[in-house]
């Protein structure tokens, strides 16, 4: 037995630091609760943060200078690698840019496909940042069922493109592949059995006490913090702003479908959570619809084998999963952008981060990095 | 309140006085400062050129109109030996896009910073300096952001060689 070593203490008081010192916490690169590489320097008063300043670029891999140097059918893959949570809307944007651009007519069916597979990825994208952030707030097993869910739309997006995550499903002017009777059914027997899901999620999760005492009141960002920042996405929407670029900037044929924007107006990350959680159910009424009305006729409309710009400037956004994501292509009439600009969601929703963490405590601001469904690739680009 | 379209131009034209009649020798006349577009084709509702010292004023009047900051960037005419720094708003409810554009000399290409009005574009400036050098006067920390802490570089500047 070893015999426990006497300690004597100088001064004798009291252990614990004076109240008024700080210390500085550094959260990542490498932290689960960031979700991918993102670094966040806190200064902290005990348990309380007084300052917290994202640092990102760890992932940067300049797209936008990836897309100055090769051809626009060259650069269609690499959109998907910006959010891989949401590829679809990704490449949604940047074929809108170029179509609009050169003016190139997509046909019915197209479309229609286009907005199947563009709120299956939105309920795929949400369902991880549904499971991931529960996950930061203790609950292991909710990913469990979102991926379980998830898996579904993945298989379904794979027999289609033959991608699972990082599509290259959409082109200019149409589809690489016409969908079949298997997705078309899959996509259909996917509505009511998610729309079951849902409902037990609810119970499961939304309504469960810890959750709300962990979200309720936390994290606040009003409408008007929201405005100075550019925030979009459920984010915004959570601070009661009814805005969505579908239909604000109506694109593709999304004026075609009966659907409603949720929102809520208290800010705080139950209002964001509760925003995801309806936008699933909107999309699978979008889904129903547009499965009710798809047309038959090609899929892909008169494109030029060499695809040229006419110069000029050229902006193109989406809804995304995460918010507004904005392609501008500056032209100046040749096969390469002269100037490609990503403007992704996630880089505005982190940045009124460090004023709206001010004065929580670690646990709170976590919940709220949360709730900001962040995907660092998105911001780092 | 909703701002229309017509209100957002007119307020602009004020802002930006009289415009100097174009100079003889130039080939082309400048296009006008206010342009409204067609949404449809170029997914901006009004295109807006200002002189640099304006973009302060002319984010404080998109400010009081309830817009919200969209993004900022920044493009390199080597050609014509000038960066342009585009800044582009949304209005939430009213659905307007509006982008507001200033031309600099680009062997010295600094601009006021707008992050006082709209402190979204705190961020955005920063990356813009990191990428095309654009130096953002008064901004509180320009400092390299997506490139690494050392660069001394601009990668987005057409004359760049790695």
């Amino acid at each position: 037995m070893i015999a426990p070593k006497e300690i004597t203490y100088a001064g004798g008081g009291a252990l614990s630091a004076p109240p008024e010192e700080s210390f500085v916490l550094n959260l990542g690169p490498q932290h689960p609760a960031a979700h991918g590489v993102l670094r966040i320097l806190m200064r902290m008063d005990g348990e309380w943060i007084t300052r917290a300043e994202p640092v990102i670029g760890y992932i940067h891999r300049m797209h936008e200078k990836m897309g100055e140097n090769r051809t626009y059918a060259k650069f269609l893959p690499n959109t998907s690698r910006i959010d891989y949570l949401a590829a679809m809307h990704y490449t949604h944007a940047f074929v809108g840019a170029v179509e609009r651009g050169a003016r190139i007519e997509v046909p019915l069916r197209a479309e229609y496909i286009r907005v199947i597979t563009s709120e299956l990825q939105r309920i795929a994208s949400h369902l991880v940042g549904w499971g991931a952030w529960i996950m930061d707030l203790g609950g292991l097993t909710p990913i469990l069922y979102a991926f379980d869910d998830r898996e579904r739309i993945l298989d379904l997006m794979e027999h289609i493109c033959g991608a699972r995550l990082t599509y290259c499903y959409y082109r200019f002017g149409g589809l690489c592949n016409d969908v079949d009777d298997y997705f078309l059914q899959g996509s259909r027997d996917f509505v009511p059995y998610m729309r079951k899901r849902l409902k037990m999620y609810r119970a499961l999760v939304t309504d469960n006490i810890i959750l709300r005492k962990r979200l309720e009141g936390i994290g606040i960002m009003d409408a008007e913090m929201c405005r100075r920042y550019g925030v979009t996405g459920p984010v915004l929407r959570g601070a009661g702003v009814g805005y969505d670029v579908r239909r604000a900037e109506p694109y593709s044929i999304y004026p075609r479908f009966e659907f409603e924007i949720p929102h809520y107006p208290a800010g705080d990350s139950m209002a964001r959570y509760l925003v995801r959680m309806d936008e699933m159910e909107q999309s699978l009424r979008i889904i129903e619809q547009a499965l009710d009305q798809i047309p038959a006729g090609p899929i892909m409309g008169k494109v030029p084998r060499v695809l040229k710009l006419p110069a000029g400037d050229f902006c193109y956004a989406v809804e995304a999963g995460r918010g507004r994501f904005m392609v501008r292509i500056v032209s100046d009439g040749k096969d390469t952008a002269y100037r490609l600009k990503l403007r992704t969601p996630c880089f505005a929703n982190l940045s009124p981060f460090e004023e709206a963490s001010k004065g929580m405590i670690l646990p709170d601001a976590l919940a709220m990095l949360g709730s900001l469904d962040l995907v660092i690739p998105d911001i780092d680009r | 309140m909703n701002p229309t379209l017509e209100q957002v131009s007119e307020d602009f034209l004020r802002l930006i006085g009289p415009i100097p009649a174009p100079a003889a020798t130039a080939a082309t006349p400048p296009p006008p400062p206010v342009q409204v577009v067609d949404f449809a084709t170029r997914g901006v509702n009004l295109d807006i050129t200002v002189a640099p010292g304006q973009v302060v004023a002319a984010a404080e009047l998109l400010d009081r109109h309830g817009f919200s900051i969209d993004t900022v960037t920044g493009v390199d005419w080597l050609a014509q030996g000038q960066m342009e720094v585009v800044y582009d708003y949304l209005h939430f409810t009213a659905n307007l896009r509006v982008a507001v554009r200033a031309r600099l000399p680009r062997d010295n290409p600094e601009i006021s910073t707008i992050s006082g009005v709209f402190p979204g574009a705190n961020w955005h400036e920063r990356e813009t300096h990191d990428f095309f050098g654009i130096r953002f006067a008064g901004h509180p920390n320009l400092t390299p952001f997506l490139l690494p802490e050392d660069a001394t570089f601009h990668p987005l500047r057409k004359d760049y060689q790695p």
